[in-house]
C-alpha cells in the first residue's frame, strides 16, 4: 500500500481516491432515485382520492424542526472532516457524536409526524398522494438511519484505531453521504412541504 | 396448512411437476457429485469466494448461458403453442407466464449477465489493470444478481410465475387482476438484481476512469472499453428509475399502497413511463456492448483497425445521450397529444443515424482489410444485415402514425427479436469463441462453431421475418391462441420451424463447448491465436491471476499490434511483487441472506425478511470492521508463474 | 450468407405480394389509409437502406477476403476519410429530416377528425373495455351494444376509451390504427369508414387470461342502413340498468348483446384527458383528484 504524504489523509492511498470517485459516481446514482421519486410525487401530489391533500395534514412547526436539525448536522459534519484534517480526535469524535444525535432527533421527529398523519387518516394505503409521499419521506429516513448506523461504526473504529488512510477515508464519504441527505431533505422541504402547504 | 399453501401454484400443469422433479434430482445429482469428486472446498475457495474480475466473468457467462437454456425452453413452449391454429398445448394462463417468464429472463438474466460477463472479463485486461476498482463489491453484484435470478426462476414450482408479461404493466400487475405472488417475485427479484447491476455500473466506471494503464488516453481505448463506459454511464442514471419503480409495485402488491391502482388516485400511466425510463436505456445497455465486442472481432479478423474511430466514440456518447429522450415511443397510444409524439417520433428516429454511423464505420473497417471467416466473423458478418434490418423497423415504429398499426403486435416483436438476436445474442456468441482461449487457453472447434452459426441464422430468419408479415395481417402479441380463418397458420409454422432450428443450434453450441473441451489441443495453444491487436491478447492464456507481471505501457490505439508489428515495447521495467484483493466469503454469503430477504417478501412472511434483513446489515458492519489490504504475490511466485507460461509475456 | 439472403429475398417478396391482403395494409377508412401510405413509403426508403447495406457488405467481403489477396497484401492503416464520414452523417440526416416532416404531418391527420368527411358532426362512440369484452355506448341515438360495432360509413367517428380493469388498446386495423383504452383517463381515437365491410376489431394489448378471444365485430353501412338498425335496436332491446350493466362488467366474455339506454349516466367515464384544448388544463382545479367514481364531463 503506497501512502501519499502530500495529499490529506482521505486522499492518500489508491484505494482511497477510488473510493471517494465511487462514492461520487454512486451520489449521482442516489441523485437519479431521489429525482424519480420527486417526478412521481409531482405526478401524484393531486390524486388524492378520498383522502387528505397536503395542505390539509403538513405542520410547519415539527417540519421546520426536523429542517433545522438536519441542517445543523450538516454543518456539524463539516468540523467533524475539519477537525480530522487537523488531526483533533477527540473534537472529531465529539462533533461527529452531535451529527448523528442531530440526525436521530431529526428521525424522531419524523417518525412523529408520520404518527401523527396516521392518526390523521392518511396512512401509507390512503391515496396515491399519501403513498408517494411516505414512500418519499421514508426513503430519506431510511437513508438517514442507514447513516446513523454507519457513522457510529465508523466512530467506534476511529476510537479504537485512531486516524489511519481508511478510517479518515470512511469519514469523509460519511461527510458527503450526510451532506448529500441534508441537499435532499432541502428539496423535500421546498418542493414537498412548502410547496403542499402554500398550495402554489 | 393454511400458511404453507401459498406455497402452492396454482393452476399446475404436469410440466411444471415434472419440473419440480427435475430440480429436485438436478440438485442431488449436484450434490452427490460434488461430495463424491470431493470439490466442495475448490468451489468454496476458487469460486463461491473469488473476487478476481475473470472468475466473476465466466460465473456470469455461465448463469447467462443456462439461463438461456431456461428462456429458450420457454420460447420453444411459445412456438409450439403458436404453430397451429386453435392450439390446446398451453392453457391461455399457462402461455402467459411462458411468456413473462421468457421477456424477463431472456433480458434480465440472460441478456444482462452476458454483456457484464464479458465486460468483468475483458475491460480490466484491455485497459492494462490487475482488477477492477472495488473486486469486493464486483462479487456482491455478481451474487445478488445470481441469487435474484435463482429467485425469479424459483417462481415457476414455487408460488407460481408473474403473468402479466416483461412490462408488467399495472393495473393488470396488480393485486385485483394478478392475484398469486407470481408479480411479487417479478418485483423483488428484478429489484435484488438491479441493485448488483447498478454497482456494476459504479464500479466499471471508476474502474475505467482511473485504473487506465499509464499512456492510454480515452482517446486510445479501446471500442470495447469505450462502450462499457458509456454503458455505465446509462447504467448509473437508468436502474436508479427501476429500482423507484420496482419499489412502487412492491409496495402496491404486499403494502397495498395506490401507486398504480384503478381506485384512490392511482396512476397505471405513471408505471408505463417509469417501467420505460429505464426500459429503453435498458435496451442500449444492452446494445451498446454488443457493438463493442464486434468492435473487436471486426478489426481484428480484418487485420484493420477500426475505421472513424472518433465517429465511432461520438456516436455512441449520442446514442447513450438521446436513449433517455425517446421513452415515450412504447407508448405512442396512450392518448398525448400530436405534438407529443412528433417529438418522441424525431428523437427516435434520430438515434438511428448515429447507430447508422456505426454500421457503415464496421464496413468500411472491412473495405482494403484481410477477411478471414471464422466463427466470431461470421457473427459480426451476419450481424450488420440483419441488424441494419431490424434498425431499420425501429425507424418505422418511431414514425408515430403508423405505430398506432405497428404497436402491440407481431411486426413489434420481430423488431425486437431482429435488434436484439443478430445484436446483442450473435455479439456473445461470437465473442464467446474469440475470449474462449483468452479464458481457457484453447480454442472452440471451429466446424461445429460454424454449423451452429448457420443453423441458427437461418432458424432465426425463419422464426422471425413471417412475424413481420402477420403483424402487419393484424396477430397481436401475447395472444395465446388464433383462429384459422385469420391465415395465420402457415407464417407461424414457419416460426416455429425456425425456433426449432434456433434449439438446434443452441445444442450444437453445448456440443461444441463439450468436444472442445474434450478434444481441442492445449499444447502449443497462442497466447494470440487470432493474431488480434489490444492489450488483453499481451498476457498469457489463460490469464495469470494478477493479469500482467508488468503493468503495460500505451503509445497507441492498438498498442498490443504495435508492439507485434513495429516493435514498440509495452512491458518496460521489472518482475515485482504484486499486491492482490483476499478472498472472502461474505458477498455470497450476504447475497443469500438477500435471498432469503427477498423469499419471505414475496411471501409476506415478515418476520423472516425481517431476520434476514438483520442478517444482512450485520453483514456490512462485519464488513466496516473488517481490516483487509490484501495479500501480496511474492516476487519469486510471479517469476515462477511467468517461467511456468514460458516467458515473458511479451511474446 | 447466401441461404440467408435468399430467405430474406423471398420474404419480401411474398410480404409484396401478400401486402394488399394483410387487413393493416388494405385500408376502408381514410385514417388507416394515411398510415398504410405511411408504412408503404417507409418500407420503401428503408428497403433502399437496407440494399445499400448489403450491396456494400457483399462487394467488400467478396474484394477482400483473404483467400483471394496476394500473399503478402496488407492491409493499410486508415484513420478515417472526412468526406465519406460526412456522407454517411448527411445521408441518414436527411432521410430523418425528410421523416419527421411526415411524421408531424401524418400525427396531426391521425389525431383528427378525417379532412374527407370535415364537414359533418362527428358520431361519438362511447368505447370501454372490462375483462374481456367491450361496451360500446351511442350517447348520440342512446343505446348500447357489447361486442359490436354498427358504423356509418362517410361521417367522422370519435370513439372514447377508457377502460374498467386493465389497459387495453381498441383496434380496428382496417379503420386505423389503436389506442389504449385506461382505467383514469378517456382517450380519444378518430376514424372514419370509406365503404361498406365487415371486420374484426380487438383488444390489442395484453389484459390477461381471457385476452386472445377479446375481439368485437365490426360492421360499416350506409347511414340509411345505421339509421334503420338504431331504430330496429330501439325497438327491441331491453333497457341497460345498473344491475344489469355490472353483471357483464364481470370477468369472462359475453356474446354479442345490444340494449337501450347507455351506462354513462350511471357508471360515467373517467375524467377526460388533455387530448382537446377546453378540459383537464382549463378546470384543473375541479378536475383534482376526480377519477372513476367523479363524473367531469364536459360535452
Ligand atoms: C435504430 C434504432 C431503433 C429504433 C428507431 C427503435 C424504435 C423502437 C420503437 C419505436 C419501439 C416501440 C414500438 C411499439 O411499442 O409500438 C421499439 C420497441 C422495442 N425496441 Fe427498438 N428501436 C431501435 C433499436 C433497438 C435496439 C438496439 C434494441 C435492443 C437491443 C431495441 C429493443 C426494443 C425492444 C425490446 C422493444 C419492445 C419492448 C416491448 O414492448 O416489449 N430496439 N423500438
Ligand atoms: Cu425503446
Amino acid at each position: 500500500m503506497n501512502i501519499d504524504h502530500s495529499k490529506p489523509l482521505e486522499y492518500s492511498t489508491e484505494q482511497n481516491r477510488l473510493n471517494i470517485l465511487g462514492f461520487w459516481i454512486f451520489l449521482g446514482a442516489e441523485i437519479m432515485l431521489f429525482g424519480t421519486l420527486f417526478a412521481s410525487f409531482f405526478t401524484l401530489v393531486d390524486r388524492i382520492g378520498s383522502g387528505p391533500a397536503g395542505e390539509e395534514i403538513f405542520e410547519m412547526g415539527p417540519v421546520l424542526l426536523e429542517t433545522f436539525f438536519l441542517l445543523t448536522s450538516s454543518f456539524v459534519i463539516g468540523l467533524v472532516v475539519h477537525a480530522m484534517r487537523i488531526g483533533n480526535k477527540k473534537a472529531m469524535i465529539t462533533f461527529f457524536v452531535i451529527t448523528l444525535l442531530l440526525g436521530l432527533g431529526f428521525l424522531f421527529l419524523e417518525i412523529n409526524e408520520f404518527m401523527t398523519y396516521y392518526h390523521e387518516g392518511a396512512t401509507l394505503q390512503t391515496s396515491a398522494f399519501t403513498s408517494i409521499l411516505f414512500t418519499t419521506l421514508g426513503t430519506h429516513g431510511a437513508h438517514v438511519t442507514l447513516g446513523i448506523f454507519w457513522g457510529t461504526f465508523i466512530i467506534i473504529q476511529v476510537a479504537r484505531r485512531g486516524f489511519t488512510p481508511e478510517t479518515a477515508n470512511k469519514t469523509f464519504i460519511f461527510s458527503l453521504y450526510w451532506h448529500f441527505l441534508d441537499v435532499v431533505w432541502i428539496f423535500i422541504f421546498t418542493f414537498i412541504y412548502l410547496k403542499g402547504m402554500t398550495g402554489v | 396448512m393454511g400458511y404453507f399453501s401459498r406455497f402452492m401454484v396454482p393452476h399446475a400443469s404436469p410440466a411444471i411437476y415434472a419440473s419440480m422433479v427435475a430440480i429436485a434430482v438436478t440438485m442431488f445429482l449436484l450434490v452427490v457429485g460434488l461430495t463424491y469428486f470431493k470439490k466442495w472446498i475448490y468451489l468454496w475457495s476458487e469460486w463461491l469466494t473469488t473476487v478476481d474480475h475473470k472468475r466473476i466473468g465466466i460465473m456470469y457467462l455461465i448463469s447467462a448461458l443456462l439461463m438461456l437454456f431456461r428462456g429458450g425452453v420457454d420460447a420453444l413452449m411459445m412456438r409450439a403453442q403458436l404453430a397451429v391454429p386453435e392450439n390446446k398445448l398451453l392453457a391461455s394462463q399457462h402461455y402467459n407466464e411462458v411468456f413473462s417468464a421468457h421477456g424477463v429472463i431472456m433480458i434480465m438474466f440472460m441478456a444482462m449477465p452476458y454483456i457484464i460477463g464479458f465486460m468483468n472479463f475483458v475491460v480490466p485486461l484491455q485497459i492494462g489493470a490487475r482488477d477492477v476498482a472495488f473486486p469486493r463489491l464486483n462479487a456482491i453484484s455478481f451474487w445478488l444478481f445470481f441469487m435474484g435470478a435463482m429467485l425469479f426462476n424459483l417462481s415457476f414450482v414455487i408460488g407460481g410465475s408473474p403473468d402479466a408479461g416483461w412490462s408488467s404493466y399495472f393495473p393488470l400487475a396488480g393485486n385485483e387482476f394478478s392475484p398469486s405472488v407470481g408479480t411479487n417475485f417479478y418485483m423483488i427479484s428484478l429489484q435484488i438484481a438491479g441493485i448488483g447491476t447498478l454497482m456494476t455500473g459504479i464500479n466499471f466506471m471508476t474502474t475505467i476512469l482511473k485504473m487506465r494503464a499509464p499512456g492510454m488516453t480515452s482517446m486510445r481505448m479501446p471500442m470495447f472499453t469505450w462502450s462499457i463506459f458509456v454503458t455505465s454511464v446509462i447504467i448509473i442514471f437508468a436502474f436508479p428509475v427501476f429500482t423507484v419503480a420496482l419499489l412502487m409495485g412492491a409496495l402496491d402488491r404486499l403494502a397495498f399502497t395506490k401507486f398504480f391502482t384503478i381506485t384512490d388516485g392511482g396512476m397505471d400511466m405513471l408505471w408505463a413511463n417509469l417501467f420505460w425510463v429505464w426500459g429503453h436505456p435498458e435496451v442500449y445497455i444492452l446494445i451498446l456492448p454488443a457493438f463493442g465486442l464486434f468492435s473487436e472481432i471486426i478489426p481484428t479478423f480484418s487485420k484493420r483497425n477500426i475505421y472513424g474511430y472518433k465517429s465511432m466514440v461520438a456516436s455512441m456518447i449520442i446514442i447513450s445521450l438521446y436513449s433517455f429522450m425517446v421513452w415515450t415511443h412504447h407508448f405512442f397510444t396512450m392518448g398525448q397529444q400530436a405534438y407529443v409524439n412528433s417529438i418522441f417520433s424525431i428523437t427516435t428516429m434520430v438515434i438511428a443515424i448515429p447507430t447508422g454511423i456505426k454500421i457503415f464505420n464496421w464496413l468500411f473497417t472491412m473495405w482494403r482489410g484481410r477477411i478471414r471467416f471464422t466463427v466470431p466473423m461470421l457473427y459480426s458478418l451476419a450481424f450488420i444485415p440483419l441488424f441494419t434490418i431490424g434498425g431499420v423497423t425501429g425507424v418505422m415504429l418511431a414514425m408515430s402514425a403508423a405505430d398506432y398499426q405497428y404497436h402491440n403486435t407481431q411486426f413489434l416483436v420481430a423488431h425486437f427479436h431482429n435488434v436484439i438476436i443478430p445484436g446483442v445474442v450473435y455479439a456473445v456468441l461470437g465473442a464467446s469463441t474469440y475470449y474462449w482461449p483468452k479464458m481457457f487457453g484453447f480454442t472452440l472447434n471451429e466446424r461445429i462453431g460454424k454449423m451452429a452459426f448457420w443453423v441458427l441464422n437461418v432458424g432465426f430468419c425463419l422464426a422471425f421475418f413471417p412475424m413481420y408479415i402477420t403483424g402487419l395481417d393484424g396477430q397481436v402479441r401475447r395472444m395465446y391462441t388464433y383462429s384459422a380463418d385469420t391465415g395465420f397458420g402457415p407464417w407461424n409454422f414457419v416460426s416455429t420451424i425456425g425456433s426449432a432450428l434456433m434449439a438446434l443450434s443452441y445444442v450444437l453450441i453445448v456440443y461444441m463447448i463439450y468436444y472442445s473441451i474434450r478434444h481441442s489441443p492445449r499444447e502449443g495453444a497462442s497466447s494470440d491465436p487470432w493474431d488480434a491487436r489490444t492489450l488483453e491478447w499481451a498476457t498469457h492464456s489463460p490469464v495469470p491471476e494478477y493479469n500482467f507481471a508488468i503493468i503495460p505501457e500505451v503509445n497507441s490505439r492498438e498498442p498490443f499490434w504495435d508492439a507485434k508489428y513495429k516493435g514498440l515495447s509495452i512491458f518496460k521495467g521489472e518482475y515485482n511483487k504484486i499486491h492482490m484483493p483476499n478472498n472472502t466469503g461474505a458477498p455470497f454469503i450476504m447475497s443469500c441472506l438477500f435471498f432469503v430477504f427477498g423469499f419471505s417478501l414475496v411471501f409476506s412472511m415478515w418476520y423472516v425478511a425481517g431476520a434476514a434483513l438483520i442478517g444482512i446489515f450485520v453483514c456490512m458492519a462485519q464488513r466496516s470492521f473488517q481490516i483487509d489490504h490484501g495479500h501480496y504475490i511474492p516476487l519469486e511466485g510471479v517469476k515462477e508463474t511467468e517461467a511456468n507460461y514460458g516467458g515473458g509475456s511479451d511474446k | 450468407m447466401k441461404t440467408t439472403r435468399s430467405i430474406f429475398v423471398c420474404f419480401i417478396l411474398s410480404a409484396f405480394l401478400t401486402g394488399c391482403d394483410l387487413v393493416v395494409l388494405d385500408p376502408k377508412g381514410p385514417q388507416a389509409e394515411t398510415q398504410a401510405d405511411v408504412i408503404w413509403l417507409s418500407i420503401g426508403i428503408m428497403s433502399v437502406i437496407v440494399l445499400v447495406v448489403c450491396a456494400i457488405l457483399v462487394y467488400v467481403l467478396v474484394k477482400y477476403r483473404d483467400s483471394k489477396l496476394p500473399k503478402d497484401y496488407e492491409p493499410p492503416y486508415i484513420e478515417g476519410n472526412h468526406i465519406v464520414e460526412t456522407i454517411i452523417v448527411a445521408v441518414p440526416v436527411l432521410i430523418v429530416i425528410f421523416f419527421s416532416v411526415v411524421t408531424i404531418i401524418t400525427n396531426n391527420k391521425v389525431e383528427a377528425t378525417p379532412e374527407k368527411y370535415k364537414g359533418q358532426d362527428p358520431l361519438i362512440v362511447y368505447a370501454s373495455s372490462s375483462n374481456w369484452k367491450w361496451h360500446f355506448s351511442y350517447p348520440e341515438y342512446n343505446i348500447e351494444t357489447v361486442n359490436y360495432l354498427y358504423l356509418p360509413t362517410k361521417r367522422p367517428l370519435e370513439f372514447k376509451l377508457y377502460s374498467y380493469g386493465p389497459i387495453t388498446s381498441f383496434w380496428i386495423p382496417q379503420l386505423g390504427g389503436q389506442k389504449y383504452a385506461m382505467s383514469d383517463m378517456v382517450t380519444t381515437l378518430h376514424l372514419a369508414a370509406d365503404d361498406v365491410a365487415a371486420m374484426e376489431g380487438r383488444n390489442a394489448n395484453f389484459s390477461g387470461e381471457g385476452f386472445a378471444e377479446n375481439t368485437f365485430y365490426v360492421e360499416t353501412m350506409k347511414q340509411v342502413e345505421f339509421k334503420k338498425w338504431v331504430r330496429d335496436v330501439k325497438g327491441r332491446a331491453a333497457p341497460i340498468t345498473e344491475k344489469t350493466f355490472n353483471k357483464l362488467l364481470k370477468p369472462g366474455h359475453l356474446g354479442q348483446l345490444t340494449y337501450t339506454g347507455t351506462h354513462l349516466g350511471f357508471s360515467p367515464p373517467p375524467m377526460e384527458h388533455s387530448g382537446q384544448p377546453n378540459d383537464e388544463h382549463m378546470s384543473d382545479s375541479d378536475a383534482k383528484g376526480k377519477h372513476l367514481d367523479h363524473p367531469h364531463s364536459h360535452e
